[in-house]
């Protein structure tokens, strides 16, 4: 929005033109740069780790780098930029946000094994009391499959289905906090599935199996029950728009999840015959 | 691991793969054809009931964890030695038959998630449907009978 064009388009649109102030452009990326700057600091961190801890232990594979970024990008551009002012008022784009924010960035970062690579950066006492922390009782409950998938689901219904959605417009702190659950939820969930990172308690595959389809299957439920019972404040035509989004595009999501945890399933299975090969036919 | 080699377990595991792959298969042919390219079906039908809406996120959800998970399946039966294909591919029919049948029995007539196509003659697109369902499950059971009556020689790898 540059003066020139603020000056021709005022005719047709006063209200925007006159909202901002003169210096709009400048003012405009600061606040951008400055939002910005936890992603990108975050961005920096992952690497700065990577290289520290490979002097100790050897090379960290690159492409979970790439995973990280990768995450942190998408999370950024949910929480940050077009995308993010849309979803102030466009239920289709907070869906296209929540996708980004709530499946593909927190896949992204469980494939980037962020836990492994801080218990190796971190000095060896320091690393201890941290798997210790992860072993506790609280911690356990929250990555139970169940509980993830309640909290990750449940969540999103509680947010789309009760007055919250409206409420988190107007409200800053309101929206930071279900921004974090949203990512957190996720995130939480996507690991308590596909371990990457050392999980202690583990459960079984067609345990998690059984969980994964219902987290997916309550998650298509409430896309389509959206469709049809828009949010508080949210037009009919968005909700539908927003609904299909989260219905076919969580399936995207949805399908990489499955496909990675069928393969995990089968190389542990093959990991096993393999080993009683072993045993029946020992090497002469 | 002996339930793996032995020969109901052989025969189970090879039907589990194929009845799953068969779900996931027709689950795939009804969201792409008839959502997604002729657009007969609708994405959502005011009429529908609530049970209805979770009978659809189960099985939405279900069926592409099945083809996925029946091919893996399938990969594992093939590393192992005991795939049958006959017996497979009669899962396969038979799992996508008796899907095909709940959908346009259950899920479209008695929950009314949505119609096949939304005509006046409605009736003669959910006989084809079902009855090409029915034939779908009776040439499954016939390929597993033969390949069960055969079982002793059909073996890929024994």
């Amino acid at each position: 929005m540059d003066a020139i064009h603020d000056g021709a388009d005022q005719h047709h649109h006063p209200e925007p033109a006159s909202s901002l102030p003169a210096d709009g452009t400048a003012s405009e990326v600061l606040a951008i740069a400055l939002q910005s700057a936890p992603f990108l600091l975050l961005a920096a961190i992952y690497p700065v780790a990577a290289a520290l801890s490979a002097r100790r232990y050897g090379p960290w594979p690159q492409h979970r780098v790439l995973f990280w970024l990768l995450g942190v990008m998408t999370a950024g551009a949910s929480l940050v930029g077009p995308l993010a002012t849309a979803s102030h008022h466009s239920f289709e784009a907070h869906m296209a946000a929540h996708l980004l924010l709530g499946m593909l960035a927190p896949l992204f970062i469980v494939l980037s094994f962020p836990v492994t690579l801080l218990l190796r950066t971190l000095r060896t006492p320091t690393a201890r009391r941290l798997s210790g922390v992860l072993r506790a009782k609280p911690l356990q409950w929250i990555t139970h499959p169940v509980t993830a998938a309640v909290l990750n689901v449940g969540g999103l219904a509680f947010l789309y289905l009760t007055n919250l959605y409206h409420l988190m417009h107007e409200n800053v702190l309101i929206y930071g906090l279900v921004h974090v659950h949203i990512f957190l939820a996720a995130y939480v969930f996507t690991a308590s599935i596909l371990y990457t990172d050392p999980a202690p308690h583990r459960k079984s595959y067609p345990y998690r199996a059984v969980v994964l389809v219902l987290a997916l299957a309550a998650h298509g439920m409430l896309a389509k029950y959206l469709y049809a019972h828009p949010p508080v404040g949210v037009p009919s035509a968005q909700a539908e728009a927003g609904s299909m989004l989260m219905y076919y595009g969580g399936d995207v999501v949805h399908i990489a999840i499955i496909l990675l945890f069928c393969r995990q399933w089968y190389r542990s299975a093959g990991h096993a015959l393999a080993a009683k090969k072993a045993r029946l036919e020992p090497e002469v | 691991m002996e339930r793996h080699n032995s020969l109901p377990g052989r025969t189970k595991r090879n039907g589990i793969s194929g009845a799953l792959f068969g779900l996931g298969l027709v689950a795939f042919i009804d969201e792409t054809i008839f959502h997604q390219l002729l657009h007969w079906h609708h994405f959502y039908d005011r009429s529908s009931t609530e049970i209805g809406l979770v009978s659809d996120g189960f099985f939405h959800a279900f069926s592409w964890f099945a083809t996925i998970g029946g091919l893996f399946m399938y990969a594992d039966l093939r590393r192992r030695g005991v795939l049958n294909k006959k017996l497979w591919w009669g899962a396969v029919l038979i799992g996508g038959g008796a899907f095909q049948l709940y959908d346009g029995l259950i899920q479209h007539k008695l929950m009314r998630i949505h119609q096949i196509r939304y005509v006046d003659h409605v009736i003669v697109y959910d006989w084809v449907w079902n009855v090409s369902a029915v034939l779908m499950i009776v040439a499954g059971l016939l390929l597993r009978h033969r390949a069960v009556e055969n079982k002793t020689a059909a073996w890929e790898g024994s």
